[in-house]
């Protein structure tokens, strides 16, 4: 068979409310969003299956099962794993059953009321094509001993095979209890356990074993090392005895040998419940020693300590993993002059104990171990250390290290966003490759002579903003008008593989590949320069692009209705209860807001998104993959923000205004002064449900007279001699460390300037008062759209607000904001948008819009057709 | 008489058997306008393009064309009843007729079955059962991914409605075809089995899988590997594909379930793909051409046609099988074999 097969089944235990704190939050708040990412996270860190557990008192457990089943039903990197739903309550598994179309597991059935309900449970997940689950577990209760497990599964199956039940589709949960509680009845749960499963496979051919190790380790909680050594130890045992399936935290669990051979020992002998070798009780033993495991910072502190007493190579390479920078250049002194005592020449430092180091790093990072953050740290070390070596490199008129390829990285014309293009670069770079980056606006002329000259073997091009797909297109015309054949690399938050694949691909010859995100970047490159994978590479990407356009245009267009029809199905809000004109209307500017006011109002999530670590803030400091990467980066930044409120890196400029305004059509007629400023908007055109409402923000403006307001917000102000600091100092880490901070401090500024509006300006929320994580849930009254996003998705509306909030080009836009051709704004740390009062008034994705609109829109633009198709390009049908 | 299962099951051994061709292409022939789609009977709303309901309003146009399938070589026929549930009838306004149309479609078939049978080669009749346009494991509403048009018991109760009818009918069996949705046929399944119980009977089913795209997957994101994980636990008497894209293409998948599947074989592909007018302009030499790969690779048990083919195909490849060894059974799977998107086997 062609599919996979597995030894020992990892079960994810992450989406089960009674498992997981964090993921019983996200259930009970509502927040499916986030909890369907906690199922792709599991799966991501190679949870074979999924247990998903809604057993809690406040939740409708049936509701919540079939609406969080469904939903992973539409994510296929979830999808493709088997599911298992686990819950107590019979009706909840019939009614997950309804909603999985693969073959899933039900956990679990059991004896519990008897023989004929267990059969007729049994039965019915049968006719739903499921597997089994069966709790040892009979009428008198739940077995604990090694005899009764036996005893109530070989029963079971028994009558299981007699009813026509296939044995492979049985798995027996034999009941993993706590050792080592100091209870004498509780001594040989494990030992039991392990002889029961050994047994019970004897005995029930063709069947499996399975068990929730977390109980096991139930009385050391809250300390992890030894929990981890416990479940690691009893696995060891546990799987050659006949357990192939487990629910366990793979993230948590120790390699054997790894594991203090002390620590394992004792853990060894509570489950083997035997005494230790200098004597006593095993328990009060593995106590004991227990403490000395409490929190890992102490053994790390140790650790700190010693290193620096290594040799030097390996204080390097250390140095290099762990992201050190503070001694890297004495050590890296060191180890040159170690190697010309003995004749060798300064490259040979490069090429011995730093690259050796940086593979370590690669590994790491490319099986998932090690992330993004601490590996930016690395680069920044290893910058430092090559540095240092360069003069005495050139010296000897030695030769450049030779790295495995050479790559032109760009963020394209009309685009200034860099953050992400930058952790590529860098992630790049500690693989071996050269990276040429030539910044952000860079034309394609540019981008064409600097491949030319470097003699490239790739180009890579960044972009944030949707107009950066039309400029990426324009860039492989012209590559392949130029005949070049080197690969076309295409990443950014906007980019997709099916704009890849429709746009991009079709416009140059040479291999062109979606890269999705900093960590696939280095297999990607690797792949392109290897002589034996390049072509089979290449060709596959062409293929599945292939495959893209194929389904795309088998697909068609998506169902919408015409524009008449959609106006007539708008949003009919109240207008009885739009809010009072604004007690301050007209344009206020803020010229030096203070920044340590803007601290308390971060949404920290973003900025943990920006360094590839998924999770949200505060549960990411917490978590079990990336918790300790997090916090490290959490607090790298708390530091750096200290720095630029007490220091005043950053000067906050803003302006928002209140106008007057009236609705004409899918028009916001904005009266200002003299003239009328003419705002067109997008109506949504995708076929909703009847109740639901094609929605245009100008269905929250009353036709007969209302208000608006706009406002621009920068925190970049300041921050180009700080990048220029760290580029001098080779610090990659704090340069994006800054910008992912600013851009948070920008995003931070939009928020309470949107309160100070609602509350003072506009004042029609005078009493309002919302913690921050309220405000980041947008509890209050009033929208904010911006242009470029979702409500408002053309960024040509970007100098229309301009010029209602003063106008002025070039650094004399509001707030000191620039638009670039493609609307993009400078410094990057910048919000602008609307805001719209009306209670009703509500976040929504305009999608995709019809012919008759877009030639619509462009009369009421007053463009030419082609300018309005090239605007609303990502909202068209492709 | 011993059980139709069985029974098919020995002629299997023997040789491949024959499948029937489309309805639709056959139906297109006889250019009927919207009376002829009426007959004598009255309707409210237009009815031109409801193929089903011929069997109430045309009988002998369906009798015709089966007896056409059954004259060129076809071991087993199937009803005219692809679109007989009300949630495909509602189209036309005419559910109230679902129970009607499947039990007048059966007996027509059952009639020319019989009347084609002979010791030596018996037929058989299957029913139809469609997909309908209703997905399970989908949202039709690109903004909300947790939302359904349905929910698994009324498309139960929908396919146990159909069923009932073809039962009463006296069908051999229950074709679920064109499965693109594989929850629906996991409804289906369930449906002919509780439909079976109310008739005390146990008709065999066949699974027919079709693929929507050209990564060999279903729309609800099967694989044919991953749909028999899914399916297999209804024991059906064949398993397979049907629809998709012309035989050429299809072969990798029939490889595939050939390969993993402890029971019957089944493959009935389209004439071709549509060309640009929609029309499938493979004629059947063609077919038979292609499909003789299938044949020579041992990969079918019962092979028939879809979209496109008419008798003339079916003659052809009956014509093709005749005297060819039929596919072997695959070993049974005594390992766990669950499924998510992708099939995932536990060592024993």
């Amino acid at each position: 068979m062609t599919d996979k097969s597995a030894i020992f089944v990892n079960i994810g235990e992450r989406t089960n409310v009674t498992g997981s704190a964090r993921f019983k939050k996200l259930i009970l708040n509502d927040d499916y969003e986030a909890a369907v990412e906690v199922a792709r996270q599991q799966v991501e860190n190679g949870a074979q299956i999924i247990d998903i557990n809604m057993d809690e008192g406040l939740l409708d457990a049936e509701k919540a099962m079939t609406t969080f089943l469904k939903l992973i039903a539409a994510e296929p990197d979830i999808a493709r794993v088997p599911f298992m739903i686990d819950s107590s309550k019979w009706s909840v598994i019939e009614a997950g059953l309804k909603c999985v179309s693969g073959k899933p597991i039900v956990n679990s059935i059991s004896m519990k009321e008897g023989e004929e309900e267990f059969l007729a449970h049994a039965a019915k997940c049968r006719a739903y094509g499921a597997a089994i689950v069966v709790m040892a577990f009979d009428e008198t209760g739940q077995a604990d001993t090694r005899e009764r497990k036996v005893e109530i599964c070989e029963r079971a199956y028994k009558l299981l095979v007699a009813n026509g039940f296939p044995p492979e589709d049985i798995i027996f949960d034999p009941n993993v209890f706590a050792i080592a509680t100091g209870i004498d009845e509780h001594r040989r749960y494990a030992i039991d356990f392990i002889e029961a499963a050994r047994e019970i496979r004897e005995r029930c051919p063709g069947v499996h074993i399975s068990g929730g190790l977390s109980n096991l380790s139930f009385s050391f909680r809250g300390n992890e090392p030894v929990r981890r050594a416990m479940h690691s130890v009893f696995l060891y045992h546990a799987i050659p005895a006949g357990m192939d399936m487990g629910i366990v935290n793979a993230g948590q669990l120790d390699v054997y040998d790894a594991i203090d051979p002390e620590l394992r020992e004792a853990c060894e002998d509570v489950i083997f419940d035997r005494a230790p070798e200098a004597g006593g009780d095993p328990t009060e033993n593995l106590i004991a020693l227990a403490e000395k495991y409490r929190g890992t910072d102490k053994k790390a502190e140790k650790e700190a300590e010693e290193w620096r007493s290594w040799e030097v190579v390996k204080r390097l390479e250390y140095a290099l993993v762990k992201g050190i920078d503070a001694n890297v250049v004495d050590d890296t002194e060191e180890a040159r002059q170690e190697i010309f005592a003995r004749g060798g020449k300064p490259i040979e430092v490069i090429e011995g104990p730093l690259m050796d180091g940086m593979n370590v790093v690669g590994d790491l990072f490319g099986s998932g171990k090690m992330f993004l953050p601490q590996v930016v740290k690395s680069a920044r070390v290893m910058k430092k250390a090559v540095a240092h070596l360069l003069p005495f490199i050139e010296e000897e008129k030695d030769e450049k290290a030779k790295g495995k390829g050479t790559i032109i990285m760009a963020t394209v014309k009309g685009d200034v966003h860099d953050i992400g293009k930058n952790i590529v670069g860098v992630v790049l770079q500690c693989n071996g490759f050269e990276v040429i980056d030539l910044g952000v606006m860079v034309p394609w002329s540019d981008i064409l002579t600097a491949a030319d000259e470097n003699d490239a073997d790739m180009i890579g091009l960044s972009g944030l903003i949707t107009p950066s797909l039309d400029e990426m297109v324009t860039v492989a015309e012209e590559m392949d008008r130029a005949e070049l054949e080197i690969p076309l690399l295409i990443g950014g938050a906007t980019t997709s593989k099916v704009h890849t694949a429709l746009r991009i691909e079709p416009a140059y010859a040479g291999p062109t590949i979606h890269v999705l995100d900093a960590s696939r970047a280095v297999g990607v490159a690797s792949t392109l320069v290897s002589q034996t994978q390049r072509d089979p590479f290449v060709e596959k990407a062409a293929n599945e692009y292939d495959e893209i356009r194929t389904s795309r245009k088998g697909r068609g267009a998506s169902k919408l209705v015409s524009l008449g029809e959609a106006r007539a199905n708008g949003f009919a809000a109240d207008m009885a209860l739009k809010p009072p004109a604004p007690a301050r209307p007209g344009l206020h500017v803020f010229d030096d807001w203070p920044l340590d006011n803007l601290r308390n109002y971060i949404d920290w999530t973003p900025f943990f998104r920006a360094w590839e670590l998924a999770g949200n803030y505060p549960a990411i400091l917490d978590d079990e993959i990336v918790g300790e990467s997090a916090r490290d980066l959490f607090a790298d930044g708390q530091a750096m923000l200290d720095r630029i409120v007490a220091e005043g890196w950053l000067k906050p400029r803003a302006v928002a205004g209140l106008w007057e305004c009236r609705r004409e059509g899918d028009d916001i007629v904005v009266m200002d002064g003299g003239g009328d400023h003419r705002l067109p908007m997008l109506r949504q055109q995708v076929s909703k449900r009847s109740g639901r409402a094609n929605m245009c923000l100008a269905d929250f403006i009353d036709p007969a007279g209302d208000w608006i307001g706009g406002f621009a917000v920068c925190t970049g102000h300041g921050i180009e001699e700080h990048l220029a600091r760290f580029k001098a100092d080779t610090d990659d880490y704090s340069d994006i460390l800054l910008k992912a901070l600013a851009d948070r401090l920008a995003e931070a500024f939009a928020e309470r300037m949107h309160e100070h509006v609602r509350k003072e300006l506009w004042g029609y929320a005078g009493d309002e008062n919302f913690p921050n994580e309220q405000l980041i849930r947008e509890k209050y009254t009033g929208i904010r759209p911006a242009p470029g996003y979702p409500a408002c998705p053309d960024h040509s509306l970007k100098p229309l607000l301009f010029e209602l909030l003063g106008g002025g080009s070039g650094h004399n836009g509001p707030a000191g904001i620039e638009l670039t051709e493609s609307f993009a704004m400078f410094p990057t740390a910048a919000v602008s948008g609307f805001y719209f009062g009306h209670p009703q008034s509500q976040y929504f994705g305009v999608a995709k819009v019809g012919q008759d609109q877009l030639e619509e829109y462009a009369e009421r633009r007053t463009v030419e057709l082609d300018i309005a198709k090239r605007w609303l390009r990502p909202n068209l049908e492709s | 008489m011993t059980d139709i299962a069985e029974r098919i099951r020995a002629i299997a051994e023997e040789r491949i058997l024959v499948f029937d061709g489309a309805w639709g292409t056959a139906i297109q022939n006889y250019a009927l306008d919207e009376a002829g789609y009426r007959g004598d009977r009255e309707f409210r709303a237009d009815q031109k393009g409801n193929n089903d309901l011929l069997c109430l309003t045309q009988p002998q146009i369906v009798q015709e064309i089966t007896a056409a399938y059954l004259d060129a070589g076809a071991d087993i026929v199937s009803t005219n009843t692809f679109s007989g549930t009300t949630i495909s009838q509602a189209d036309y306004g005419d559910e109230t007729l679902v129970h009607e149309l499947n039990v007048e479609a059966a007996r027509i078939a059952r009639r020319a079955a019989d009347a084609a049978s002979t010791a030596e080669k018996p037929r058989f009749v299957a029913g139809s059962i469609g997909p309908t346009n209703k997905t399970l494991s989908l949202s039709p509403d690109v903004n909300d991914p947790g939302f359904r048009e349905v929910d698994f018991d009324q498309m139960k109760q929908v396919y146990g409605e159909q069923i009932d009818g073809l039962i009463e009918g006296g069908v051999d069996m229950l074709l679920v075809e064109t499965i693109f949705d594989t929850l629906n046929a996991k409804a289906a399944i369930m449906a002919a089995h509780e439909s079976g119980d109310r008739h005390g009977k146990t008709l065999p089913l066949i699974l027919s899988m079709t693929i929507t795209d050209m990564s060999g997957r279903n729309l609800s994101g099967h694989t044919i590997e991953s749909f028999w994980a899914a399916v297999r636990h209804s024991a059906p008497l064949a398993v397979g594909l049907n629809c998709s894209f012309g035989a050429n293409k299809l072969r990798p998948h029939m490889q595939a379930i050939s390969e993993i599947a402890d029971t019957l074989v089944i493959g009935y592909p389209n004439a071709g793909l549509p060309n640009d007018l929609g029309e499938y302009d493979e004629d059947a030499a063609h077919t038979r051409d292609k499909v003789s790969q299938w044949i020579d690779m041992g990969l079918v048990n019962i092979v028939g046609g879809c979209c496109g083919t008419t008798p003339e195909h079916i003659r052809a490849i009956a014509e093709l099988v005749e005297g060819k060894p039929p596919r072997k059974i695959a070993g049974p799977i005594t390992q766990t074999f669950l499924t998510g998107l992708e099939p995932m086997t536990l060592a024993a």
